[in-house]
Parts: C-alpha cells; sequence; structure tokens
C-alpha cells in the first residue's frame, strides 16, 4: 500500500482529557477508510489534528511526503486535503452556487471556469435545483450534500468526511454513500467517520476503532466486526453507536 | 480592455444599471440651485466613502467604526501635497487612496493577527481614527487643530478640481469617481477575491477549509476599502477648500460613511449609492418641512433643530422596519410574494 496520509503517534489533550491518544493510521491511494468509535472517542479531534485546525500537542500528520501538522488550515486545503465538517458549516448569506464557488475558485481564477465546475460538483451532488436558493434554507440532508459538494468543488486528492450520513433518512443516506463511492472512483482517498453500521462496512476498504482517543484496531470490515477487542468495548455500548 | 468587455457580459445586469444610474444622476445639475447642487455633491462624496466602507463592512464583514480614518488620510494627503508641494490634487488623490491603504494595511494586520472581531475590531477601528484626530491637532506640519486651507489656484479648472465659476462640472468628476468605484465592487463580486471576503463573512472556519487564507482576504478587503473612502476624502478637501482635524477624522464622519450602506443595504452593490439618495432626499424634506410647515403644523415653523430630530426619528424607523437595509427589504417582500 502507497500511503498518501500518515499519521503518527498523533495526541491531544484537553485539560487532564486525552481527547486522542498516541494514534498512528495510513490511508492508502485510493482507499476508503472508515473511522468508527462511540460518542466523544475523539473521532472528530483527529480530523482536526489531520486538518490544521487544532495542532497536536504530540506526533506527526504526514502528507505528500511533508509534515503538515504545524500549517494553518487554508495551507493544508490549498494541498489537496479537504475536510467536511460534522456541524455543517454552509454560509448562510449565500446561495447554494456562492458556496460551492468559494470551493471551486480554489484552483480557478476565472469567475466563468468556477461557475462551470461549481455546477458540476451541484449536479454530481443532486443539489443543481437548489443552486440558486440561499442556503439558509435547506433541509439538513441538503446541507450535507452542500457540505460535500463546496470540498469536492476543490479537486481535493484526500477527502475527509465527518458523518455526512448523520440524520439522513435510509433512502438519502443509500444516496449519499453512491456519491461517495464515485468520488473514490474518480481518484480521491478517502477517510470517512461514520456511526451508521451498515453504511460504514459496506463503504470501506478498512476500518480503524478508536475507542478513548486511542486506536482499538484497524483492518477490513470483516475482520473487524469479529475482533474479540472490538467486540467486547465497543459492541457493549452498541445503544450509544445507534445514528443519531 | 478584454477583462473589461468580459466583466461587461458577465454583469450585463448591474452594468446596465449602472449606466441607467449615471445617466439619470447626469441629469441633476441642470436646473438645480447652486445649494442643491452642493448638498447632491456631498450625497456623492458619502456615497462613494460608503462604497469603500462596504468592501470591508459589507461584503468581507469587518464592521468598521473608523471608517473617518481612511477619509480623512486621504483629505490630508490631497491637502498636503498641494499647499506644501504643489502636487496636482488628482496625483493627490491617488496617493490619498495608497496612504490610507497602506495604513489600512498595517492597522488590519496587527487588529486580525489578535484576533479582534466584530465589537472589538469596531472599538479598534474608532480608537485608530480618534488617535489621528488627535495627532492631527497637535502636528503644525498639517496645520494643527486651525487646519488647511486650500488657495484657488486658478488656471485650468480640471487640472486642480475646482470648479468655483461651474460647480456642476465637480459634480461630474464626484460622479465618475462613484462610477468607477462602482465599476470595481462589480468586478470584485464576480472574482475570487470577492468569493474570499464573502466566505470569511459567513464562517471564517468554514473559509480556511476550503483553502482560504482569512487574514490575506481581510487585509485586501481592507486596502481596497481604504483607498476607495480615501477617494472620497481627498474630493472633499477640493469640494471644501478647507480641511481640518474634525471635518477629516471626526467621529461623526465615520458615523456618515457607515449610515449610507446601512440605509440603502450592507454588502449590496448598490447600497451605499441608494442609502446616499434616501438620506439626501430625506434630508432635504425634513428642512423644508421645517422651514414652511403646512399650516396644521405651523407651530414647527422654524423650530431650530427640529429637522434633524424628524431626521432622526425616521431613521430610526426605518432601521426598524429594514435592518437590513432598503434592498434587503425589497428582496424579503419579493421572497414572500412568490413563496
Ligand atoms: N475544543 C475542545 N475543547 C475541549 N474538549 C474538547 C474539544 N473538542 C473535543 N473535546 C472533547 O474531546 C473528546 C473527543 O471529542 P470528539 O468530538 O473528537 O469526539 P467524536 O469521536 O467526534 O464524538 P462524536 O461521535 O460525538 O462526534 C470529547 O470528550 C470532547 O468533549
Ligand atoms: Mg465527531
Amino acid at each position: 500500500m502507497n500511503p498518501v496520509l500518515s499519521v503518527r503517534d498523533a495526541t491531544k489533550r484537553f485539560g487532564g482529557l486525552t481527547a486522542v491518544n498516541g494514534v498512528t493510521l495510513d490511508l492508502g491511494e485510493g482507499e476508503i477508510l472508515g473511522i468508527i468509535g462511540p460518542n466523544g472517542a475523539g473521532k472528530t479531534t483527529l480530523f482536526n489534528i489531520i486538518s490544521g485546525a487544532i495542532p497536536p500537542d504530540e506526533g506527526e500528520v504526514i502528507y505528500g511526503g511533508d509534515r503538515i501538522d504545524q500549517l494553518p488550515p487554508h495551507r493544508i486545503a490549498a494541498r489537496g486535503l479537504v475536510r467536511t465538517f460534522q456541524v455543517v458549516k454552509p454560509f448562510s448569506g449565500l446561495t447554494v452556487l456562492q458556496n460551492v464557488m468559494v470551493g471551486a475558485f480554489l484552483r480557478r481564477s476565472e469567475h466563468d471556469e468556477a461557475e462551470d465546475h461549481a455546477r458540476k460538483m451541484l449536479e454530481f451532488t443532486g443539489l443543481a435545483a437548489q443552486s440558486d436558493r440561499p442556503a439558509k434554507g435547506l433541509t439538513l440532508a441538503a446541507r450535507k450534500r452542500l457540505e460535500l459538494a463546496r470540498a469536492l468543488a476543490t479537486d481535493p486528492t484526500v477527502l475527509l468526511l465527518d458523518e455526512v450520513l448523520a440524520g439522513l433518512t435510509p433512502t438519502e443516506g443509500a444516496e449519499m454513500v453512491k456519491v461517495v463511492q464515485s468520488i473514490r472512483d474518480g481518484g480521491v482517498s478517502l477517510l470517512v467517520i461514520e456511526h451508521v453500521m451498515a453504511a460504514i462496512m459496506a463503504l470501506s476498504d478498512r476500518i480503524a476503532v478508536i475507542h478513548h482517543g486511542e486506536l482499538l484496531a484497524i483492518g477490513p470490515p470483516a475482520q473487524i466486526a469479529k475482533d474479540p477487542g472490538v467486540v467486547a468495548a465497543y459492541l457493549g455500548e452498541e445503544f450509544q453507536i445507534a445514528p443519531d | 480592455m478584454i477583462r473589461l468587455r468580459k466583466l461587461a457580459q458577465a454583469s450585463a445586469r448591474d452594468m446596465m444599471v449602472l449606466a441607467v444610474v449615471v445617466a439619470v444622476l447626469a441629469l441633476v445639475p441642470f436646473g438645480v440651485s447652486r445649494f442643491t447642487l452642493s448638498v447632491a455633491i456631498s450625497a456623492l462624496i458619502f456615497a462613494l466613502a460608503g462604497i469603500g466602507w462596504n468592501v470591508l463592512s459589507g461584503f468581507a464583514g469587518q464592521f468598521s467604526f473608523g471608517h473617518a480614518a481612511y477619509f480623512g488620510l486621504g483629505a490630508y494627503t490631497v491637502a498636503v501635497t498641494l499647499t506644501r508641494y504643489s502636487i496636482s490634487p488628482w496625483l493627490g488623490l491617488i496617493l490619498g487612496g495608497l496612504v490610507a491603504a497602506v495604513f489600512g494595511l498595517l492597522t488590519g494586520w496587527i487588529s486580525f493577527r489578535f484576533g479582534l472581531k466584530g465589537a472589538y475590531f469596531a472599538l479598534a477601528t474608532f480608537a485608530l481614527a480618534e488617535m489621528l484626530r488627535l495627532t492631527f491637532n497637535n502636528f503644525d506640519f498639517v496645520g494643527a487643530g486651525i487646519g488647511i486651507t486650500i488657495p484657488l489656484a486658478g488656471g485650468d479648472d480640471w487640472a486642480r478640481i475646482q470648479f468655483e465659476d461651474t460647480p456642476s462640472l465637480q459634480y461630474f468628476v464626484i460622479l465618475g469617481l462613484v462610477a468607477l468605484s462602482t465599476i470595481a465592487v462589480i468586478a470584485i463580486t464576480k472574482s475570487r477575491i470577492g468569493s474570499m471576503m464573502l466566505a470569511v463573512r459567513e464562517d471564517e472556519d468554514a473559509a480556511s477549509a476550503l483553502g482560504i487564507n482569512p487574514l490575506r482576504a481581510k487585509l485586501i478587503a481592507i486596502a481596497i476599502s481604504g483607498f476607495i473612502t480615501a477617494l472620497a476624502g481627498g474630493f472633499y478637501t477640493q469640494f471644501l477648500l478647507f480641511i481640518d482635524p474634525d471635518l477629516a477624522f471626526g467621529p461623526f464622519v465615520s458615523v456618515l460613511i457607515l449610515l449610507r450602506p446601512i440605509i440603502g443595504g450592507v454588502g449590496t452593490i448598490w447600497g451605499p449609492v441608494l442609502g446616499a439618495g434616501i438620506l439626501s432626499v430625506l434630508g432635504e424634506v425634513t428642512r423644508s418641512l421645517v422651514r414652511e410647515p403646512p399650516s396644521f403644523l405651523q407651530v414647527i415653523e422654524g423650530v431650530n433643530g427640529l429637522d434633524q430630530v424628524l431626521f432622526g426619528l425616521i431613521l430610526i424607523v426605518v432601521i426598524i422596519r429594514a435592518p437590513d437595509g432598503v434592498i434587503g427589504w425589497f428582496h424579503r417582500r419579493r421572497q414572500a410574494d412568490t413563496a
């Protein structure tokens, strides 16, 4: 496996709480690596470390051959490593199209090119019909799609998706899974945090289990489902991992 | 040239509106009194200053309560370069814009690096304008508290931007500056940098996650903003033929600058100009109402300052009814109609 992204012994403490504790993992080129774990396990914090939103206290993040763990978020995104937010952050005062154009402008300087590209992304994520609506009025499902369309418009090499299925109906979720799969087919490597077990098991090439900030296990879905450590630590808390 | 043609195509509607607005405004000098013309000129001066304010505070979302700083720097640059070094006021306008842009970059860099936002940033801009006012008040080189009087130079009116015999030409100069700045703003709204400003205004974290450097976007906004507002200040000097620290940097100047875009519509292309139009008409109406009230309001005739009170009251009503400006109010009405 050829890693595009490596996390080495990453640790992040908030006061007395160690939210991420010595996590090491590699993301292969073209891979979908699922990340699961109970609420508060440290999954989003791991994304914050990788994307530069919160620098780690210890450890390294290596991307494209360089250490990026001390870079600001915008420099990391400009290098092609882009994340979405679990709590979606639409630009509420802008239209759906304008939202996606912000992403498209990262690699395009001309307005028309950016608009064309943004429209393609809206088509791809099934939002084309809402292009001219203000982002403020969108449903949760549409806002999740918008979050994805915007990130995708930056032409990422690596995409970090934080619970893009949460809060969606099964039908909406199934559509989203298809979209994620075709993103990978387009050559993008993905780290995908998800609580919806069936979806993440079907989607991922490998799954990493995070528990109390630590990497509990990593491997193919079938192996993870049988892992005694995972079953003991994690399935005992099954009620917590039900979709919220 | 190609870019300009492209811009005209990409924003055909805005450019059309601009052409119509300029054509209509160009009719104003014909058949109005000298007094009304000077009211119209000041309206356009503050519309221009408001166009500048709107770039930083409307599009990039960094509310400035101290745009008098840029206005005053523009005004003093023209006054000083003209009276001390006989530099053409046209060059003075550009120099003033550059001085203001550099001032914006330096102070903006410090403020934004310290993470000043919202009310704290507004307060910082206010303090900076006050600091300039007090500094100029005690600075003999710029005439200290007495200020600078601009002599009528004689010679070519156009070269010195002084039109003591034909004020309508002075009106056309400021109208031209307003038109040019509006074209610049239209270009910004169609550009990558405009998109960056809007994104930073809406959500800095989301903007950075999409590769935007928020500091950079804000600094570009503050430089453009300061430049345009300084043009207004520089022109003001040539219009008034006098400048002093209060007229240049006073807190009231900052209020005058931000009032127009707020009334018209913050973060819209036409807000500042529309707001300037509304406020001048409103000002004139209240003034004439107090001067010659209808018979049932005879008691208010000539009461000193009453027109200002009326003006203020109407302003309060407008702000309550249309907190996002007249353009925002209009959009909401239209959405309500189609929904
Ligand atoms: N900025 C912060 N300051 C203090 N504590 C934080 C911060 N961010 C996260 N935490 C804490 O760190 C722990 C891990 O949080 P994190 O959001 O990473 O969990 P998660 O695995 O994403 O959970 P969920 O499934 O609920 O999204 C939690 O206990 C959380 O309260
Ligand atoms: Mg989370």
